[in-house]
């Protein structure tokens, strides 16, 4: 018997200023303070509260411009600490996935659930608003919720939330039958699926916010925007084209790379450097049971002291005699191409590597594979150890213990609830 | 994530009488931590609440998720400071007090800089 597909509901949850909000549920003093997250490096300001924007504060500013209204205002720096917000990242995932089946992980911050299946039971609003007092007392992460009728509906209705301090926290736009004044007050730059550069042509075509956008007849859309601008025409009117993606795609390469936190300038040091990022990325694709045939390494001086500093860039491309993800293997190929291209009296500022060709892991047997089972286990013990008892705890002689050449995060908070030696201390 | 290493290898025979009857070994995590996203771990640092068993340096279990009860032990934030607290329930009236008598009482209103940051469940102490 043929069903009719129902309507499907979406429902976007997406945390407030998540990198700030993690800092202060450890640092309560920051409460309605103007706080304010630094890229790696402490380069430019990725993250800001609702405080620190008021006072102008842009994002993606580098920090030198914000200096004079951070010192003026007292506004609180951090240096970005991933490995915290990981974490909280992971709780809140956790409630929602609890309490809405059907989920989609979208980033860091934000996750897309499909909830037409609460319908009988629920008041769509209700309920989100239940479950966001349940994250911020739980985690103490404040969210919002956009509900809508497709993806890109429920993304508007986030925006509406936190663009309106009175809305608190969960806005449903499948109530407002006639969209119109809503989709006027959504620039066409917020448009979910509309980058920079699409926006730019709708302005200049005349076309400032949703409402205008959906206004352009189909084949104009199709013709200037492509299939994508249509499709996001089509959300906009309320018709799905984006469902939930519940399987993760195959990611098709694994790059680590960091600039140094100073000059590196030993090939001590370098090897160092590169073979934690090995560690890193060997770690990544093994979660994901993939294995890699090809690994990239390149290393560069600073190209912007090119006056001071003499300018150098190499990079090597390695092919792995077989599919792999063990960390020996890659990191053994790795130093064999350091060598290759690292030349002494540069100060190098930043290095990668590239792990690419990946696939699936299988067992498929291998004519050349010798008998990986022994290197495969120890793999094993080692992201056990490593999960365990800390990043870290476990690692290859050549990866170094004191990392001179670390990024530099000297804002950094702790490691709260990840770490025992660096636990939130509470006076009694 | 759990992992068990075989390292030996697999000898084709009897089989163990004791398979039968493996369970899981015991895992603390469990016992100590009923909800997992709700659940920090804080260390304590001074000795005003030794009554409740908590000593400096002892590491304390918090749930976020949890209701307080009366004389439960409550991390709280006191104009943005976290301190351990005994919270006291008479009615509808909350006050924060510390074992310790030299510390006052502490009334909550809507209106203090006070809030409830979670409930310790339990206290690790080490003794050896």
């Amino acid at each position: 018997m043929y069903i009719k597909d129902k309507k499907k509901v979406f429902a976007l949850a997406d945390c407030n200023s998540f990198y700030a909000s993690c800092e202060r549920v450890f640092n309560p003093k920051l409460e309605n303070k103007p706080v304010v997250v630094l890229s790696n490096n402490d380069g430019c300001i990725v993250a800001r509260t609702s405080e620190a924007k008021a006072l102008g504060i842009k994002m993606g500013e580098p920090l030198f411009k914000a200096k004079e209204t951070i010192e003026k205002h007292n506004v609180k720096v951090f240096s970005s600490n991933y490995t915290l917000y990981g974490s909280m990242s992971n709780r809140v995932m956790k409630i929602l996935e609890q309490f809405f089946p059907d989920i989609e992980i979208y980033s860091i911050d934000e996750a897309f659930m499909e909830i037409s299946s609460l319908r009988k039971i629920y008041d769509y609003s209700k309920y989100a608003m239940k479950v966001q007092k349940i994250i911020f007392k739980w985690t103490g992460i404040p969210i919002s919720i956009g509900i809508g009728e497709t993806k890109t509906l429920a993304k508007v209705a986030n925006h509406i939330v936190k663009d309106n301090p009175k809305i608190k926290g969960v806005f449903d736009i499948t109530k407002i039958k006639n969209k119109e004044t809503i989709l006027k007050k959504i620039k066409v730059e917020k448009i979910w699926g509309i980058g920079n550069k699409l926006s730019e042509f709708l302005i200049k075509n005349n076309i400032h916010n949703a409402y205008e956008f959906i206004q352009q007849n189909n084949r104009w859309v199709r013709k200037n925007m492509n299939i994508l601008g249509l499709k996001t025409k089509m959300e906009l009117n309320g018709i799905s084209c984006y469902d939930l993606e519940n399987s993760f795609k195959l990611r098709k390469s694994c790059c680590v790379s960091r600039s140094f936190g100073r000059r590196v300038t030993s090939l001590k040091d370098m090897r160092e450097a590169v073979s934690t990022y090995v560690i890193r990325a060997a770690e990544k694709i093994r979660n994901e049971k993939l294995v890699a045939n090809n690994i990239n390494l390149y290393i560069r001086t600073s190209p912007f002291n090119r006056k001071s500093e003499e300018y150098y860039v190499n990079s090597i491309s390695i092919p792995l005699d077989f599919p792999t993800n063990n960390t020996i293997i890659l990191n053994k190929k790795v130093l064999n191409g350091l060598n290759k291209i690292f030349k002494k009296g540069y100060l190098y500022q930043k290095a990668g590597i590239i792990l690419s060709g990946l696939e699936t892991e299988n067992t498929d047997l291998n004519l050349f594979k010798k008998n990986d089972k022994k290197k495969e286990i120890l793999m094993n013990a080692f992201d056990f150890i490593n999960q365990k008892y800390g990043k870290n705890s476990l690692s290859i002689a050549s990866e170094g213990v004191k990392k001179k050449w670390l990024m530099k995060r000297s804002k950094c908070s702790s490691n709260f609830t990840t770490d025992l030696k660096d636990l939130l201390t509470v006076r009694c | 994530m759990k992992t068990t290493l075989y390292l030996n290898s697999v000898c084709a025979g009897f089989p163990s009488p004791a398979s039968d009857y493996l369970e899981g070994e015991i895992d603390l995590n469990r016992y100590l931590i009923k909800n997992p996203p709700a659940t920090f771990i804080v260390k304590s640092q001074g000795n005003c609440m030794l009554q409740a068993g908590i000593h400096s340096g002892d590491l304390l279990v918090v749930d976020r998720s949890i209701k307080p009860k009366n004389n439960s032990i409550a991390i709280a934030s006191i104009d943005g400071e976290l301190t351990v607290k005994r919270i006291k329930i008479s009615g509808k009236k909350y006050l924060l007090t510390s074992d310790n008598k030299e510390y006052g009482k502490i009334k909550i209103n809507s209106e203090s800089d006070i809030f409830i940051w979670g409930i310790v469940t339990k206290v690790i102490h080490n003794v050896y």
